[in-house]
């Protein structure tokens, strides 16, 4: 899978240190990320593709197993809600 | 940066959650003269607003103590000159930016020039989806075309777009109009929010309040939509508001007093909510203390904090988890006490009140010119009693 997930305009990432975790903010309204969640999402920048997501994630989790089938479920659902556009 | 459940108990005694969503009413001022609108009735009384570097100031500390969600609203904010110094030094802060607007006094350029600021997002409230309509509602003759090429313009620049409806018994008739009026501007959010009853939609209810039989129709009308939208694949969300006149538990009010929403009033008054100015309680302002004491210590924030200010049947009842005892400012209003129940609860001695309302509603015959619009002349009426 080669495609590039990006934010969609209006939606914004950061860390709030107030809330200790990262937030997706849009129009009126915030959700708080939960651990996985925040380190995916802080992968999205626009430039690498899923794949490199992924890698990057097993490198900084190599405790973890696989992660490949998660990522991906997590980003699809991610686009399905519109937070992030797949292409 | 400290966080709120860090601090020891005795200075955050009720556990308050820090002020995530900080509103910023810059001004009563405004060129329309909505019936409903949500400013004081003696609006027209307080006319000293916070100067620039006051208001900086107060985005500072709220962001410091975690605020996250920020609200340029008004009255109309665009009748502030320096909107776009505080929408850049908000951006700066780290705060999402968002500009609730007429769209009156709204150019492209101003459009524009907030982007380059850093503006995240403009909702912009339309008060029906046809001229005629519209204009009588606000007011304005001109008011219609003006927010039809806003809307445009905010589109064009790309930011995400919420169009937001105020609605009552003269325009819920229109919610498919409304609708696809929205996806014709291509709207991302259309908030279809009922009016709520303080301030001037309170004193004007029952020309406003819809009936049961037009509520019960809007809401399959929206769902037919929201159907409609989701099959061709449109990521334009629908929010429907209803009213909580229609309903036998209330709504847990701001997500509870003093507990994630923090309202500064044009003169600096600090408020859980936008509407809590019509409480007699003294609320603290911001030109006399910090935000962190006035949100975590002073005597108008931990009022109705917790549940020790509950009588009955709130105080024995295994719901106030759950909905805190429903709005201040409506069992205010409508039993003269703030601390009863919120009458639209089932189990409130004053429910009677909300079903007369309903009654009343399933007969009113009242035409939009019989409203009382919120304007200047008007609201010196309400303060000189
Ligand atoms: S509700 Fe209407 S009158 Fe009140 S501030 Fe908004 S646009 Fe102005
Ligand atoms: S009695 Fe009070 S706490 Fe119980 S449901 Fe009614 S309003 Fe809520």
């Amino acid at each position: 899978m080669s495609q590039i997930p990006r934010f969609r305009r209006g939606f914004r990432f950061q860390w709030e240190p107030a809330q200790d975790c990262y937030v997706l903010l849009y129009p009126e309204g915030m959700v708080k990320l939960n651990g996985s969640a925040g380190a995916i999402l802080n992968e999205v920048d626009g430039r690498q593709d899923v794949d490199a997501i992924v890698q990057s994630l097993q490198r900084q989790f190599p405790e973890a197993g696989d992660l490949g089938p998660d990522v991906r479920a997590f980003l699809e659902d991610a686009e399905q809600q519109h937070w992030i556009d797949l292409s | 940066m400290t966080r709120a459940d860090a601090l020891p108990s005795s200075l955050n005694p009720n556990n308050a959650g820090p002020p995530l969503w900080l509103l910023a009413e810059l001004t009563y001022r405004c060129p329309l003269q909505c019936p409903y609108c949500s400013n004081p009735l003696d609006f027209a009384q307080t006319e000293q607003e916070l100067s620039t570097e006051q208001w900086i100031s107060v985005l500072r500390q709220g962001r410091e103590m975690g605020a996250a969600q920020l609200g340029f609203s008004g009255g109309e904010p665009l009748v502030r000159q320096d909107l776009p110094e505080l929408i850049a030094e908000a951006r700066k802060l780290g705060y999402y930016t968002n500009l609730i607007t007429s769209g009156l006094g709204l150019t492209e350029a101003r459009v524009e020039a907030f982007a380059e600021a850093g503006l995240d997002h403009i909702q912009v409230s339309f008060q029906a989806s046809d001229p005629e309509l519209n204009n009588a509602v606000a007011g304005s003759r001109k008011a219609f075309e003006q927010k039809l090429a806003m809307a445009k313009a905010v589109k064009a620049a790309g930011y995400p777009m919420v169009l937001n409806f105020v609605i009552h018994r003269h325009n819920i008739h229109q919610m498919p109009d409304i609708i696809d009026l929205c996806e014709r501007l291509d709207a991302d959010y259309v908030e279809l929010a009922t009016c709520q009853y303080y301030g001037w939609a309170f004193e004007n209810r029952e020309g406003l309040m819809p009936s049961k039989a037009q509520l019960v129709r809007a809401e399959a009308e929206v769902n037919d939509s929201r159907a409609r939208l989701q099959a061709k694949g449109s990521a334009m969300k629908l929010i429907f508001v209803t009213p909580d006149y229609y309903e036998e538990r209330p709504k847990a009010c701001m997500n509870g007093w003093g507990n994630l929403f923090l309202t500064v009033a044009p003169d600096g008054t600090a408020l859980p909510c936008h509407s809590a100015r019509l409480l007699p309680i003294d609320f603290p302002n911001v030109k006399e203390l910090g935000l962190r004491e006035i949100w975590y210590d002073s005597p108008g924030f931990n009022h109705y904090r917790g549940d020790e200010w509950m009588p009955e049947p709130c105080r024995s009842c295994d719901e106030k988890d759950k909905d805190f005892g429903g709005c201040r400012c409506q069992a205010y209003l409508l039993t003269g006490n703030a601390d009863n129940a919120d009458p639209v609860c089932g189990k409130s001695p004053h429910h009677e009140r909300i079903l007369a309302a309903r009654r009343a509603a399933d007969h009113a015959t009242a035409g939009l010119q019989d409203l009382v619009y919120r304007n200047a002349r008007n609201s010196r009426l309400f303060f000189q009693g």
